[in-house]
């Protein structure tokens, strides 16, 4: 037990279930890293968490204005936390466009901790409020909290005597201002200085004066006044299941997801790969895991990023490769080749506003008609929809499992909500992972019968034939081929029938498919709320909510989008409606009408925001009354 | 395990699919040397994967008993890059043609060439789109009238060799596609060669764009148009090879051996390690049938250069990576930092 965790006899400390905190400041202010530090705090000390991220797209956008502010958002709670929060409770302002920015996402009555520092003229024009008017001080915040804190000059004062340059010193405010939310939350303040400690092993003067600006922060908090009248909170560690937990954002979930996967099938994992937000950092986590041999190839753009992994996969590797929207535009005749050929391969898209290049770091779901049916010709193929951070890692394995196991691409996807967000995940016993099992043709002799490419077994699957294996010698390409003997064919019959075999190959994906089941509420009622991807946290709370009210509504939320769990239809007839929130403009609804002739009502957000839980248990509310 | 058997001979090469290219086109001929290539390097048919991408040329990977991929127009680099960076131990060929690699593919073409994958390239350049019934392409010659250049093509067209070098190519040919033996022994040097190979093959197509290269190919013109590399060699041309090339400064000259004081002595010695005079040669590009007392047309051999492959590269950093052993799964799934709830 830390000394810090003691408790003066004079604390008032408010117990919380949940609380949701947001850092904004100037993109050059490490909002990010204090971010990260302090979820690192709350996850160590046990609480559930969702952290989410929110920078400018331009990288050094103007210090001071409204596009140049950064901000860390995340929610921390004693029960089960699944989103960053709609609102904030709590506001770190690091300077007046902080505050300008986000104001309108705080609630009513929420904290709001201002560095005065950065509300100077300066930053009061910057930020467009004028010179002359101080938010701080014109009735802008009546209805907050507000903590006025000169950060930066304490922190000039606590490390006076550091021997650091100024600049250096005030590269330590963003710790000060995380020493007093430390306090404010009742936390230990050890991970942090563990972690400073090691990530400054070499310059131990600069550890040491972050450490000692977090603890002047703390004890800011402990003796000032202001605070001390206030009172402070606490929130008490989660009753998670047992076991041992890291933090994983969507994105690096996604690529040790496909690491597993190769490991468990004891293939090499080969990536093709160009950068693209936001889902440059799958590549990123990739090529730095060559310790598990993986083979990350920086290709010349999207379409070569598909087909070195299509060369790879031939090669009897398990090829991926990750993009968003308009790279997985660009690699669409490569996904027709892969789909003829009957090869493994996992695409991760990271979802984004689109379309062209539209909104390129806001999330969108609007990629869902693209993944069904962006190929020419009939090229089905199946598609799989993370639904939180950790799951992005099971669908990325899940995807990678589908693709060797029925030779197919695979398509497997994210968004950039889920991508940049991160949560706290089990991590998993490799014995719990699925069996990844290839199928690689058997060396022949010269007497043994030749081998056949396209002969499928009883799932209508084919063998992969690994180059170097003396009698599997063949030729295979984007031309359609003989049935079985993969010769290149242009006979009518030939092809009806490859083109019938291939999607029926598909179709029997749903056999390993798990079936759908309700995640919350009544197995019969007035209103089902269907989802997929992302929406699943806010869906999953409004649901939660309605019910706790009284509504006849139950939740499921779909995995596989293609081919859909066979129960599907079943689940769906047990509901007078069907509701479908997407973050686009109707996509899945289509899907869902076309096969089940049904009409559900949709409810689409496009505006580069993930769903708030509130909007969703409005719109429940407004349908039950319209049932 | 020992191989038992006896040494392939260009037959071994032949798969079950008759060729389906025209009657005189060059294509032949190139499969013929490139099985012959193969037999004479005591390849086995199991270690090798030919890899094209679309097109007339590009259906030669269905001719050879080998593994073999025919992918999309313009990727056939892309794939085979792919390919040999997940399986180095693999002898990879690409066969492409002067639509695929240089104008759809151009991309692939550049980055493949800079990376310096260990793969052999056989460009067959009939400086016209075949497949697609006789439009022009990105080499067609100035004035060429296609289907889609009625009045002539105004395109500039592109120097294959002057890319491929200024791409940062380790092995630069050219052959006619009519040279047959000249050409199984490039095809053997490039296999020889450590890095991305690129030949040239000037190849006749016979029904769109025939004759495109007989003022390189015809006995009469051949010795005045074309002049053979040879490393170590001086340049030496002419039907009584009573020409040579001088440089004069970074300029070459075209000398005359026999009615001048010049002797062979004096002449460029040809040297396949200089990229500077490798690029010079690149520049003999005129048009003979346009251009009075050009220079020749080379022939052979431009540049080799000994330079790390990529694949070689990253093997290191993978090696160097697993110093201390590979990871493991557990170690994978566990990251860098945890903590326990119990």
């Amino acid at each position: 037990m830390s000394d810090t965790s003691i408790k003066k006899p004079m604390d008032m400390v408010t117990s919380k279930t949940s609380v949701s905190v947001l850092f904004a400041g100037d993109s050059g202010d490490g909002m990010q890293l204090t971010g990260t530090q302090f979820a690192n705090t709350v996850a160590v000390y046990g609480t559930d968490l969702n952290t989410f991220p929110n920078f400018p797209s331009e990288i050094r956008a103007p210090a001071g204005t409204i596009s140049g502010v950064s901000g860390f958002q995340l929610q921390f709670g004693s029960q089960a936390v699944y989103t960053p929060g709609a609102k904030f409770d709590v506001m770190i302002a690091m300077n007046a466009a902080a505050l300008k920015a986000n104001l309108k996402n705080l609630h009513h009555g929420g904290i709001i901790i201002a560095n005065t520092d950065g509300f100077d003229a300066r930053n009061l024009r910057l930020a467009g409020y004028g010179e002359e008017n101080n938010p701080l001080e014109d009735g802008t915040v009546a209805d907050y909290t507000v903590f006025e804190v000169p950060v930066v000059t304490l922190t000039r004062k606590a490390l006076a005597d550091s021997g650091l340059s100024t600049k250096n010193i005030d590269r330590c405010k963003n710790m000060f201002v995380l020493g007093i939310l430390y306090w404010l939350y009742s936390l230990p303040i050890e991970t942090t200085i563990e972690t400073l400690r090691t990530k400054f092993r070499k310059k131990a003067d600069v550890a040491e004066a972050n450490i000692k600006a977090v603890k002047a922060g703390y004890n800011f908090g402990d003796e000032t006044e202001m605070f001390s009248q206030h009172g402070r909170f606490s929130v008490a560690p989660a009753r998670k299941q047992p076991g041992v937990y890291r933090r994983v954002t969507g994105n690096e979930a996604s690529a040790i997801g496909l690491t597993a996967a190769a490991k468990k099938a004891g293939l090499q994992l080969f990536l093709g790969s160009y950068p693209i937000t936001p889902a440059s950092e799958i590549l990123q986590t990739l090529a730095g895991l060559k310790k598990w041999g993986v083979k990350t190839f920086q290709a010349e753009d999207e379409i070569a990023g598909v087909l070195t992994s299509i060369g790879a996969s031939y090669g009897g590797a398990l090829a991926a490769t990750n993009t968003s929207g308009p790279g997985l535009a660009l690699k669409a005749e490569g996904l027709g080749l892969a789909m003829i050929l009957e090869v493994p391969l996992v695409v991760v898209n990271v979802q984004r506003g689109g379309p062209s290049t539209g909104l390129p770091t806001k999330p969108e779901q609007s990629d869902l008609f693209i993944a069904m049916f962006g190929r020419h010709g009939d090229a089905p193929v199946p598609v799989i929809a993370a639904t939180s951070p950790v799951d992005c890692f099971y669908a990325a394995y899940e995807a990678a499992k589908i693709a060797v196991e029925y030779m197919t691409p695979v398509i497997c996807l994210t968004d950039g909500y889920l991508a940049l967000s991160s949560e706290p995940m089990l991590i998993p016993s490799p014995d719990d992972l699925a069996s990844v099992t290839p199928k690689f043709a058997k060396e022949r002799k010269a007497d043994d019968p030749p081998y056949l490419p396209y002969r499928r077994d009883a799932r209508g699957v084919r063998e992969w034939a690994m180059p170097g294996t003396p009698g599997l010698e063949h030729r295979i390409g984007g031309l359609e081929k003989q049935h079985e003997t993969g010769h290149v064919s242009h006979d009518p019959e030939n092809h009806a029938l490859m083109t019938k075999l291939r999607a029926e190959k598909v179709e029997r994906v749903a056999d390993i498919v798990p079936d759908l089941e309700i995640d919350n509420g009544p197995e019969k009622g007035d209103l089902l709320v269907l989802g997929w991807g992302s929406t699943y946290g806010a869906i999953k709370i409004a649901v939660e909510q309605a019910l706790a009210g009284g509504c006849s509504v139950a939740h499921a939320h779909l995995r596989y989008l293609n081919p859909f769990p066979k129960n599907l239809g079943e689940i769906l007839g047990n509901y007078k409606k069907v509701l479908m929130p997407e973050n686009n403009n109707g996509q899945l609804i289509h899907l869902i009408r076309d096969r089940f002739q049904i009409e559900p009502v949709g409810f689409s957000k496009v505006q580069g925001l993930p769903f708030n839980e509130m909007e969703i248990e409005a719109k429940i509310t407004d349908t039950l009354k319209e049932l | 395990m020992t191989d038992t058997r006896s040494k392939l001979t260009a037959k071994d090469f032949t798969s079950d699919q008759e060729p389906k290219w025209c009657p005189g086109c060059g294509d032949h001929a190139v499969l013929q040397q490139l099985k012959n290539a193969m037999a004479d390097l005591e390849l086995k048919t199991e270690d090798v994967v030919v890899v094209s991408g679309i097109g007339c040329s590009s259906r030669l990977p269905y001719y050879v008993a080998t593994y073999g991929v025919h992918g999309i127009h313009g990727r056939a680099m892309a794939m085979a890059s792919g390919l040999k960076t997940a399986r180095p131990e693999l002898s990879v060929w690409v066969a492409t043609g002067d639509g695929d690699a240089l104008s759809i593919g151009g991309n692939h073409y550049i980055h493949t060439i800079r990376r310096n994958l260990d793969m052999n390239v056989i460009l067959f350049n009939n400086e016209i789109y075949g497949l697609t019934k006789g439009q022009y392409s990105p080499t067609s010659k100035l004035g060429l009238k296609t289907v889609t250049s009625p009045n002539g093509v105004v395109d500039h067209p592109m120097n294959t060799v002057a890319l491929t070098l200024g791409s940062g190519g380790t092995f630069v040919a050219r052959v006619l596609d009519r040279d047959g033996k000249f050409m199984r022994e490039v095809f053997k040097r490039a296999a020889e060669h450590s890095g991305t190979s690129v030949i040239e093959i000037y190849q006749n197509c016979p029904i769109y764009n025939d004759g495109a290269f007989d003022v390189f190919t015809d006995r009469e013109k051949k010795a005045d148009t074309t002049i053979y590399l040879e490393d170590g060699k001086p340049l030496v041309f002419g039907k009584e090879q009573d020409k040579g090339i001088r440089l004069d400064g970074f300029t070459p000259v075209i000398v005359d051996l026999k009615n001048s004081s010049v002797s062979k002595d004096d002449l460029w010695i040809h040297d396949e390690k200089d990229k500077l005079k490798a690029n010079i040669l690149a520049g003999f590009f005129d048009d003979p049938d346009t251009t009075e007392n050009c220079l020749p047309r080379p022939l052979g051999i431009f540049y080799v250069e000994d330079r790390f492959t990529y694949e070689d590269a990253l093997d290191q950093q993978i090696a160097q990576a697993q110093a201390n052993g590979e990871g493991s799964l557990e170690e994978l799934l566990a990251g860098n930092s945890t903590w326990t709830i119990k």
